[in-house]
């Protein structure tokens, strides 16, 4: 029983990391009819950021003699994570900005060759030598990177369940950032227009929406939360590479198409269901296959629901 | 008249291919035939993938997956036959038989995963082919690193090298008589039609899934082969050599030569072995290239270089091939691709 506990207790850990980035993914799709292959390398970007950001701001190292005060630790932890999710924003932001729009009008092949092309440029320009120095060392190169301890790891132990301090945060902030997300799309007049967009977004423009505009926001959206489960992810396993992202963004968009893409809510059950169905196989069968699960997870809910838990079914349009 | 046409455009290219190529081998030094074997290949490959990313309209990312599953096959059996003689044949001939027989099984076997990828996400609009085809390689590539039976990480080695300019010549010619008689057939004409507007093709009767499927059987089945051809040149068959890089590169073949041109992906693939050859030194740059190439290409010029069009249709190649009598009456230069029409327009 208590290893049946420890499954899920790791599965809903790697799951909610599914699950943020599942939404970016499910988001552009809704609004695009686009699936945003460099989704998965923004995710990796939020990781790197938050790694150089901590470089900078001087995150202690593992060894340090004193450990500063609870505060200061809370304080820059939220900042590195804040600013991550602002900057992958912006890049989200660019993407869509110059690589996606001005595609939009044309065939839909265009532009997943292009989302294609993005997402190289960021996995294989990351690989780059470095060209820059000071203040930081940029591209970071192939060779995996360790990231900074944020917090300090307080191995934890309920009713017979290891878990620590790292799962426990992690979960709390990633199902805060799924309610603001909820509430977003549910409850502000954003999230009213970007539903509009994702139903239709012709007729939205001619009810005045800008859709531009909402487009655009959803990338940032989509970006924020993508940059947020790199620091979460990095954070609790500390290794990041520039290839880091495109399992995860593999698997999130399973995750998207279980759930139901286009469908939010789909996307964080979709996320959690995948995460602990990965995490359970692999746990009492054979963990060497744990990376085919996903995708024979995929082939099934094509073959079986392709609309996924949470898709309607809808007539396709001329 | 017609069955004697038909034959002459499909059984004539392999007799004219096999003479040339047989006086190619005999004379041709081997490090220059080692580059025209990987251009065979490349050119194998990038044929193949235009029939689904090309004539077709879906998007496959996996055709690296589709040459594992056929190195693999073939190489098991060559290495399990090596030492096989048929009777009445001698021992050069039996080995060559058995390579034929393990090409064969190399394109039935990458046929099969083909169609088992390609059936369920096939059925749905969109751009699941992607995703899925982009996991089946990564999954192909785990399973082997994981298995005993594949020799794991370190791969299948001390392959027989049987992969000669002969072989791929004409696999080369295979694939390319393959894609022009599919493209001038009615089955061709339904994967225009799919890629055109899928659901016009529906709405006229087209079956869209069997025939996405069975484009998408073939194609893998090209890569099979192509998988097959260059374990057997480099004598070593390892997960490293068909990796997700493997893949774009030939996507990025087809896209640069155009979206639907047979022609251009010759062209686009013998450029591209080229460049690879001359800039071994610039590997670390390769990816980013192909990247930039990519968003670039599709922001400026989407349809490719050739766009649908092959070599001929271009401007220069029809002043080329003009006939002189209508030069000389000052005709507008017509189609003279097909003989029967030309002199009538």
């Amino acid at each position: 029983m208590t290893e049946f506990f420890q499954h899920a207790v790791n599965g809903l850990s790697v799951g909610t990391i599914y699950a943020l980035i599942a939404l970016g993914y499910t988001m552009v799709y809704g609004v695009l009819k686009l699936i945003n292959f460099a989704h998965g390398d923004v995710y990796m970007v939020g990781a790197f950021s938050g790694f150089y950001l901590a470089d900078l701001i001087g995150v202690r190292s593992p060894d340090d003699a004193n450990p500063p005060g609870g505060l200061e630790v809370f304080l820059k932890a939220s900042f590195i994570t804040l600013a991550a999710m602002i900057i992958c924003s912006i890049l989200g932001f660019a993407i869509e900005r110059f690589a996606y729009r001005p595609l939009r009008t044309r065939p839909r092949l265009n532009s997943l060759i292009t989302a294609i092309g993005v997402s190289f440029l960021l996995e294989y320009g990351f690989q780059l030598r470095p060209l820059i120095h000071s203040p930081i060392e940029f591209p970071p190169g192939p060779s995996p990177r360790f990231f900074p301890t944020l917090l300090e790891r307080v191995p934890m132990d309920i009713l017979g369940v290891s878990t620590s301090n790292y799962d426990i945060i992690g979960f709390t902030v990633a199902l805060l950032l799924m309610l603001g997300l909820q509430f977003i799309v549910y409850r502000t007049r954003f999230g009213t227009a970007m539903r509009a967009v994702s139903f239709d977004p012709q007729v939205a423009g001619l009810m005045g929406i800008p859709v531009n505009r909402i487009i655009s926001g959803t990338f940032i959206l989509g970006s924020a939360l993508a940059a947020a489960a790199g620091i979460l992810n990095a954070a609790a396993r500390p290794k990041i590479d520039p290839l880091f992202g495109l399992i995860p963004g593999l698997k999130a968009f399973v995750a998207a198409v279980l759930g139901g893409i286009g469908s939010v809510p789909g996307a964080m059950v979709g996320g959690l269901v995948l995460g602990t169905a990965e995490e359970f196989v692999a746990g009492y069968t054979d963990s060497s296959y744990r990376d085919a699960i996903a995708f024979t997870v995929l082939i099934l809910v094509l073959l079986v629901r392709p609309t996924g838990i949470f898709g309607r079914v809808t007539a396709e349009k001329v | 008249m017609g069955r004697l046409r038909l034959l002459s455009r499909s059984i004539l290219p392999f007799i004219v291919g096999i003479v040339i190529l047989a006086g190619l081998q005999s004379v041709m030094p081997p490090v220059f035939a080692v580059i025209l074997i990987y251009m065979g290949v490349n050119v194998v490959l990038a044929v193949s993938l235009n029939v689904v990313n090309g004539f077709t309209g879906q998007f496959s990312l996996g055709h690296a997956g589709f040459m594992a599953v056929g190195a693999y096959t073939a190489a098991k059996i060559t290495l399990s036959l090596s030492g096989v003689q048929f009777p009445l044949l001698g021992y050069g001939v039996s080995q060559q038989v058995i390579f034929a027989i393990a090409l064969g099984a190399a394109m039935a076997t990458a046929a099969a995963a083909g169609f088992l990828v390609g059936m369920p996400s096939l059925r749905l609009r969109g751009d699941y082919l992607a995703i899925v085809t982009l996991g089946f390689g990564e999954i192909i590539r785990s399973i082997i690193e994981n298995m005993k039976f594949l020799g794991q990480a370190t791969g299948l080695s001390g392959l027989p090298q049987r992969s000669n300019l002969i072989w791929v010549g004409v696999s080369v010619i295979a694939t390319v008589v393959m894609a022009y008689r599919l493209a001038s057939s009615t089955q061709g004409r339904a994967l225009f039609a799919i890629r055109e507007d899928e659901i016009a093709a529906e709405a006229m009767g087209v079956d869209t899934t069997g025939y996405k499927v069975r484009a998408f059987v073939i194609s893998a089945a090209y890569a099979g082969l192509a998988g097959a051809l260059i374990a057997h040149a480099i004598q070593l068959s390892t997960p490293r050599m068909f990796t997700f890089i493997r893949s774009i590169e030939v996507v990025v073949m087809v896209v640069l030569g155009g979206l639907g041109s047979i022609s251009g992906a010759i062209v686009a693939a013998c450029t591209l072995t080229v460049a690879l050859e001359a800039l071994r030194e610039f590997q670390a740059y390769r990816m980013v290239a192909y990247a930039l190439l990519l968003i670039i290409l599709m922001l400026t010029r989407p349809q490719g270089i050739f766009g649908t069009r092959e070599l001929w249709d271009l401007p220069f190649f029809r002043k080329l091939f003009r006939r002189p009598a209508l030069a000389a009456s000052g005709a507008a230069p017509t189609e003279v691709r097909d003989d029967s029409t030309g002199g009538a327009r």
